[in-house]
């Protein structure tokens, strides 16, 4: 079979990889653009969202469909809510100092894996998903007989996939509405724009910070729980997606929103095409490298527009 | 005697923009040694981004910069410190968890390699000079906002600078305080050439030899305190503002 | 009169901790096998720390990427041991060289982001140094690691893989460490670090080369931390890709953290105060990496000092 079509399933199983990690990317983002600090356990939020949607789901039972619409709801609220009590119980009270936020957050990162690790085990567990019909894709190709359409072997994907996808957006721009058109938006805009500034004008910003740390991490959680029926959830699931996030907001721009969307879609796309030709090491050491520049030489980002 | 008619320090059509903003547009400037020159304008008239070039903490945009002779304009500031600028920051910035003595250490020591009886003798005499002596073992961040002025001009003394350049020296401090300031400053002035931005206009008229006003990022007027008090444009633009 | 109070104080931190290396010496011969090993180690890794904090806790460059430089001497030493059949003494050197390179070629490229930004470029540097370990498994045999042979771990005549002889080792190796830290501290050079850490742009427009100060320091740090990979691949007989992962990054930040960042002994005492902490909770748990991690907010939230900083806080203000 001739390369093309795999380059159309890398790239739909690379839009998947996109919606989960925007969504997760703009809850990093928006605690670091309102709040100026870096969320190290974030990884460890995606991951707690998909062990609880796991265990809604164990729970509830019934049919997929209901078990996963509830835990869609559950699992971001529970997970927002932990976030929601670490900021007020930890970071507040080192006043969110960048550097100790940092390993602060390293050893949040640390008490959830393990937490996770003694009460949900190493296993890695799957959610069934509410459907899950299969696409066949078909292919053209040039015979003798003129131009034919056939169905290449695995050459297909889910209903499940593509609703993901569809969900994501919706998601994202429901975020973009809330950040642009509502009042809470707008103090948050405020509060990002200059902390002192908006607790001058009234604003209580440490009710801002506590609402930006949980919308963030409820995100991350909420991208956890659409990609757990095509992954499965286990308790170190958390990792690679805290550094695909890292390297979405830094490419994005920090702090910037649409910034993250764009870079989350390139890095999803290239991350299941670069896995086409590459081993998944070296893909990873080429992108963890690329990045690590990114960082060095256009610190704003590559779609960022000035440097600060 | 050609070198008594070489300014000290001299720009030559210096700019800088931040992105769109031009801050500092096309400035020629000049003060020969040891003078006392005063740099007055309005809020955000480009003073401090000025003299940020001039002692390297801020890179020109276009233009030239020359210290006593040289071309600097390329030199990083740690380096044209070392030629002989020393400089204070607008917003006072010293080691708060260190002493006053470290303070001045740090500021001084490299000038004296390994004599360490010259650093001895530096740090108290600059001390002494500002009147801190007494406190030369207590933590710099335990000072009054005053004293921690008067310390980090003691840290610019001690590098026994030819040119000292002092941004704001006498914001927050008190009017017994500001006394004293321009009394240190006429003594140094013999010594050193001083470029001071100032606001409080009392401070500038008994300090100054010669005043440039800088307005919009250029150049207003250059001329004596008597001849700056009765420049019209000046009023205008500065006086003017400030006294509506 | 100033010097003078600052040389005695300066001597009496320098007996303080040749009390300590003196210490150490006279515990071999009274400790319990178990411990005696354990302290050898620990010894090593403070090694790692005291590197660690040369950078973090002099200079305030905090890195989470510190595991590359511990991985560049153990590898530095490990591959050409089992692979080109060095003896340890060119493997030691061989060590130290890398660690100098890899040092001086990442501090170079980080060193253009500070804060935040120069967390992360470490951390994601030392990410594609681990991944790089992973990739070339032919060689490092990845995560499971390679053995160093016995027979082939002797130095000097010395047999390091004998409990006394790997115990005076780690201790001769510790004492160096540990000493140059001081001596760092105390040289011109340490006092600009120490002022970097304070105020860099200060320092900067008191005329000292900010840039190239903390360039050295990330080699100094870089090349102590390399050195411990390299005594710890030789002392204990193995190298793998764990000791390059990010834990291992985390892990010298907790330990400086804990015993006091900025203080010559810290990173031993906290060394020490984790392996035990961790060695006593393993009887009763195997999710050790909670304890890391309690103790790592914990210590944010109530001891930003250390044990040894706040104990130079309250008790003895010349230590250090």
């Amino acid at each position: 079979m001739e390369l093309a079509p795999y380059l159309i399933l890398g790239s739909i199983e690379g839009l998947v990889t996109a919606a989960v990690l925007a969504l997760m990317a703009v809850g990093l983002s928006l605690v670091f653009g309102v709040m100026r600090v870096v969320n190290v356990a974030h990884g460890e939020f995606f991951m707690l969202g998909a062990v609880l949607a796991w265990f809604v789901a164990d729970m509830i039972g019934g049919h997929p469909a209901i078990s996963f619409v509830a835990a869609l709801f559950i699992a971001p609220v529970l997970v927002g809510s932990l976030a929601v009590v670490a900021d007020t119980m930890i970071l507040k009270r080192i006043k969110y100092d960048p550097e100790r936020t940092i390993v602060a957050t390293i050893g949040l990162l640390y008490i959830i894996q393990q937490v996770t690790l003694m009460t949900y085990g190493s296993n890695a567990r799957p959610v069934e998903p509410p459907f899950n019909q299969r696409i066949s894709i078909p292919w053209f190709e040039w015979t003798e007989s003129g131009l034919s359409m056939y169905w290449p072997w695995g050459l297909g994907t889910t209903t499940y996939k593509l609703a993901v996808i569809g969900f994501a957006v919706i998601l994202l721009l429901a975020i973009w509405v809330l950040m642009t058109r509502t009042r809470i938006g707008l103090i948050m805009r405020a509060t990002q724009l200059d902390r002192d500034v908006a607790q001058a004008y009234g604003i209580n910003v440490d009710r801002v910070y506590a609402l930006v740390f949980g919308l963030g991490a409820g995100l991350a959680a909420l991208a956890a729980v659409l990609i757990v029926p095509i992954q499965q959830a286990h308790y170190l699931m958390g990792h690679d997606p805290l550094l695909l996030s890292f390297i979405v907001v830094i490419i994005g721009g920090l702090g910037s929103l649409a910034g993250t969307v764009v870079a989350a879609v390139l890095i999803g796309l290239s991350d299941g095409l670069i896995s086409v030709f590459f081993t998944p090491t070296l893909a990873k050491i080429i992108a963890t490298l690329i990045v690590t520049f990114v960082l060095i030489f256009r610190p704003s980002g590559l779609l960022g527009k000035h440097n600060p | 005697m050609a070198i008594m008619t070489t300014p000290h320090i001299s720009a030559d059509g210096i700019s800088r923009h931040f992105g769109g903003l031009v801050a500092v547009d096309q400035v020629d400037f000049a003060v020969p040694r040891g003078e006392i020159r005063a740099i007055i304008g309005p809020n955000g008239a480009g003073k401090s981004t000025f003299v940020g070039m001039l002692c390297g903490r801020i890179p020109v945009s276009a233009g030239r910069i020359m210290f006593d002779g040289k071309d600097v304009t390329a030199l990083p500031a740690h380096k044209r410190i070392r030629q002989g600028i020393a400089y204070t920051f607008q917003i006072t910035s010293i080691y708060g968890r260190l002493s006053l003595k470290d303070n001045v250490r740090l500021a001084t020591s490299w000038r004296w390699g390994n004599d360490e009886q010259a650093i001895q003798n530096t740090i108290e005499e600059s001390l002494e000079k500002v009147g801190l002596a007494d406190r030369m073992d207590q933590m710099a961040g335990d000072l009054s906002y005053g004293h921690q002025r008067l310390l980090e001009i003691a840290m610019g003394i001690s590098q026994h600078p030819q040119l000292l350049i002092l941004d704001e020296p006498t914001q927050g401090l008190a009017d017994s305080e500001i006394a004293g300031f321009v009394k240190l400053i006429r003594e140094l002035g013999g010594d050193m050439t001083i470029l001071l931005i100032e606001h409080n206009m009392n401070v500038v008229m008994d300090t100054a030899d010669q005043i440039t006003v800088l307005n919009l990022g250029k150049v207003l007027a250059t001329g004596t305190p008597a001849d700056i008090r009765g420049n019209r444009d000046v009023q205008i633009a500065y006086l003017g503002e400030t006294h509506a | 009169m100033i010097e003078k109070t600052g040389m005695t104080d300066a001597r009496k931190s320098l007996y303080f901790h040749l009390g300590l290396i003196g210490a150490l010496f006279i515990l071999q011969f009274i400790l319990p096998a178990y411990h005696h090993g354990n302290l050898a180690r620990i010894m090593v890794l403070a090694c790692y720390a005291m590197g660690y904090n040369i950078l973090f806790g002099y200079t305030g460059l905090l890195s989470l990427g510190h595991a590359m430089f511990f991985a560049a001497g153990m590898y530095g030493m490990g591959l050409p041991m089992v692979h080109l059949g060095w003896t340890p003494e060119p493997a030691l050197i061989s060590a130290i060289v890398v660690g100098v390179v890899v040092s001086a070629g990442i501090g170079f490229l980080a060193l253009r982001t500070s804060g935040v930004s120069f967390m992360i470029v470490t951390l994601m540097f030392a990410q594609a140094g681990f991944l790089t370990i992973l990739y070339f498994g032919e060689w490092t045999r990845g995560d499971e690691g390679f053995v160093i042979k016995q027979a082939e771990r002797v130095m000097a005549g010395f047999d390091l893989s004998q409990p006394t002889n790997r115990y005076n080792a780690a201790l001769i190796l510790f004492s160096i460490c540990l000493l140059l830290t001081i001596r760092l501290v105390h040289s011109r050079f340490g006092r600009v670090m120490i002022a970097i850490r304070e105020n860099e742009e200060r320092t900067h427009m008191l005329g000292y080369d900010v840039h190239f100060h903390k360039w050295m320091a990330v080699i100094m740090s870089g090349t102590m931390a390399a050195l411990a990979g390299a005594a710890y691949a030789l002392l204990f007989g193995y190298a793998g890709a764990t000791f390059a992962s990010v834990q291992y990054s985390i892990f010298p930040l907790l330990w400086v953290l804990l015993g006091g960042a900025g203080t010559a002994l810290g990173p031993f005492i906290g060394t020490l105060f984790m392996f035990y902490l961790i060695d006593l909770s393993s009887s009763f748990t195997t999710a050790y990496m909670l304890i890391a991690g309690l103790a790592l907010v914990l210590l944010t939230l109530f001891l930003p000092q250390g044990l040894v900083g706040e104990f130079r806080r309250k008790v003895v203000p010349w230590l250090s």
